[in-house]
């Protein structure tokens, strides 16, 4: 009965919370703007100078940045809004990183089941899943690119992979945890109906560890926004959110407001995949969620 | 498999069970168990904490395997009794899948048992109705009460009629008056079924209340001390202010205080 006016009101109520955290992001900015132009970029009444400069180089006012968003600029032979230019390239940002996602989760999952199976592959896997993560993106990305091109992959499958590569491991640690968090009452009811360990593994342990998946598969999203425009920049693609803001921020000297622009661009991105994921995970999880008595 | 009317359901030989055998962290749970549960019957486990009983239901199941002697099931091994899923489980704690509706909870034996559809659908609706739980089956778990999620347990371990009950302490989390109203419902459905039920509770009136038979074991090693047997005919409400109902209790308590330990 309320249950779909309470999802409106849900929604609605992150909708507002979201409008909320904008307009205090840009009072805060301004008002660090503000008093450090009063004061001539110290903290008010002391010769301390402020952490980050106040100049319009530096922090150019939230207004700029949202009129440079509706300016035009020019993409080939046309000219466009800054803000349609940008989810242009958004969209092939997008579908490297969704490439990326879907593949280090199954990858992630994949992982966690032979760790899950083989007591042996969690000890040897384990360190180096763990040790996988300190390698830095900005070294391993060429090696990638260099390798894709021998492979005479496109490019979209090198940054991809890079992608990949930052998203399979939240997945992979939290899946594990997951797998393994059904009680021994429930392996015992299982292993009371002999049923062979596959039989366990989807009837049990795999529906157990989706309230351990879906925070894992967030941060994973994100991450696979954050891979593909890592990728991007350093294979030199001509598409993508990740030139865009390569090009802006060598220009970042004369026309901050270009390269604030499309880091909000890039924000904005991060966002939308991390609010499907939220929403996937209200329609696999609501039906268990409601509690009553 | 052909079983006579005089096939026991249980049969327990000589059964030893250490834990941790060989390292040195030894633990002597069961010694020099035997005993023999009838078709049919509903027999009782009682003893103070650490005295075994739950071990014993799990050797039963074959969830563990004794360090000696031998267990049957129906004239099988209790291995083959468990790959042939003879027997159904209900555990102190519910146990459910909170991610399936009720009647999913009670059909996942028979899915598991490769049953249609229909057929599964078709048995959840008698043993929700078993269970006097009609109107719930498309209710989660969470959305139940304690006593009633452990009735869908109990209606998930019958749902494939298996001629054998094992229940651990299952109304042991309920509080009084449900745990009454529970013990006439569980007394009801045996009557119904005609399924043998192995039931462990350190409660004395709850085994006085439901049994045909009451064992008492005694602590560490746990050993057979005594075997009660119960006559109060049918069980109504009533029979809980029987004088005999309080002699059985009496012969109970009297027993587990020669056992000596904590119940």
């Amino acid at each position: 009965m309320s249950a779909r006016s309470e999802t409106a009101t849900k929604a609605l109520r992150s909708v507002v919370t979201a409008a909320l955290a904008i307009i205090l992001i840009v009072l805060v900015w301004e008002g660090y703007k503000w008093t450090g132009q009063q004061t001539g970029g110290t903290w008010p009444g002391t010769g301390i100078e402020l952490p980050v400069s106040t100049d319009d180089i530096i922090m150019p006012h939230a207004s700029d940045i949202a009129a440079e968003l509706v300016s035009d600029i020019r993409d080939g032979r046309s000219t466009l809004p800054l803000s349609v230019f940008l989810l242009k390239k958004a969209w092939f940002t997008l579908q490297e990183a969704a490439i990326g996602f879907f593949l280090g989760s199954v990858i992630g999952i994949g992982l966690a089941v032979l760790m899950l199976r083989w007591r042996v592959a969690e000890r040897g896997l384990l360190p180096w899943i763990n040790v996988s993560q300190t390698v830095p993106l900005i070294a391993l990305a060429p090696i990638i690119v260099t390798w894709g091109r021998n492979q005479g992959l496109p490019d979209i499958v090198s940054i991809s992979l890079i992608s990949t590569y930052l998203t399979f491991f939240p997945v992979a640690v939290s899946a594990l945890r997951g797998l393994q968090s059904p009680d021994s009452a429930h392996v015992e009811l299982m292993r009371s109906y002999a049923a062979p360990w596959r039989t366990t593994l989807f009837k049990l342990r795999l529906p157990a560890a989706r309230p351990y998946l879906f925070p894992a598969f967030k941060i994973a999203a994100t991450l696979s926004v954050v891979g593909a425009i890592v990728g991007e920049i350093s294979i030199g693609t001509k598409t993508g959110l990740g030139r865009a803001i390569l090009e802006f921020a060598q220009r970042y000297a004369v026309w901050p407001e270009r390269l604030y622009a499309s880091v909000v661009g890039a924000a904005v991105l991060g966002l939308f995949v991390f609010g499907m994921i939220s929403l996937a995970e209200r329609l696999v999880l609501r039906r268990t969620d409601e509690v009553v008595a | 498999m052909s079983t006579g009317a005089d096939t026991p359901a249980v049969q327990v030989d000589d059964v030893d069970m250490v834990f941790n055998e060989g390292s040195g962290g030894e633990v002597a749970a069961l010694s020099g168990i035997n005993l023999t549960i009838r078709a049919g019957e509903f027999v009782t486990l009682i003893g103070p904490s650490g005295c075994g009983k739950s071990t014993f239901l799990r050797l039963v199941a074959d969830l563990l395997t004794p360090t000696a002697g031998s267990i049957s099931v129906f004239g099988q091994s209790a291995h083959e009794s468990r790959t042939g899923q003879d027997y159904g489980m209900v555990f102190q704690h519910a146990g459910l899948f909170d991610w399936r509706k009720v009647k999913a909870n009670i059909e996942l034996p028979l899915e598991l048992r490769g049953w249609s559809k229909a057929d599964r659908a078709a048995r959840s609706a008698e043993m929700l109705d078993l269970v006097k739980l009609d109107e719930f089956g498309d209710l989660y778990p969470r959305q139940l009460s304690g006593g009633m999620q452990q009735r869908v347990s109990i209606a998930r371990a019958l749902s494939f009629e298996p001629r054998l009950l094992l229940m651990d302490e299952p109304f042991g989390a309920l509080d009084e008056m449900t745990r009454e109203h529970m013990q006439s419902e569980l007394l009801r459905i045996w009557g119904e079924t005609g399924t043998t039920v192995v039931f462990v509770t350190h409660s004395i009136s709850e085994a006085a209340f439901l049994s045909n038979r009451v064992i008492v074991l005694s602590p560490r090693p746990g050993r057979v001390h005594s075997i009660i047997d119960v006559d109060l005919g049918e069980r109504t409400p009533d029979t809980r202010e029987d004088p005999d109902f309080f002699t059985a209790a009496t012969t109970i308590r009297e027993a587990l205080r020669s056992v000596g330990g904590a119940v």
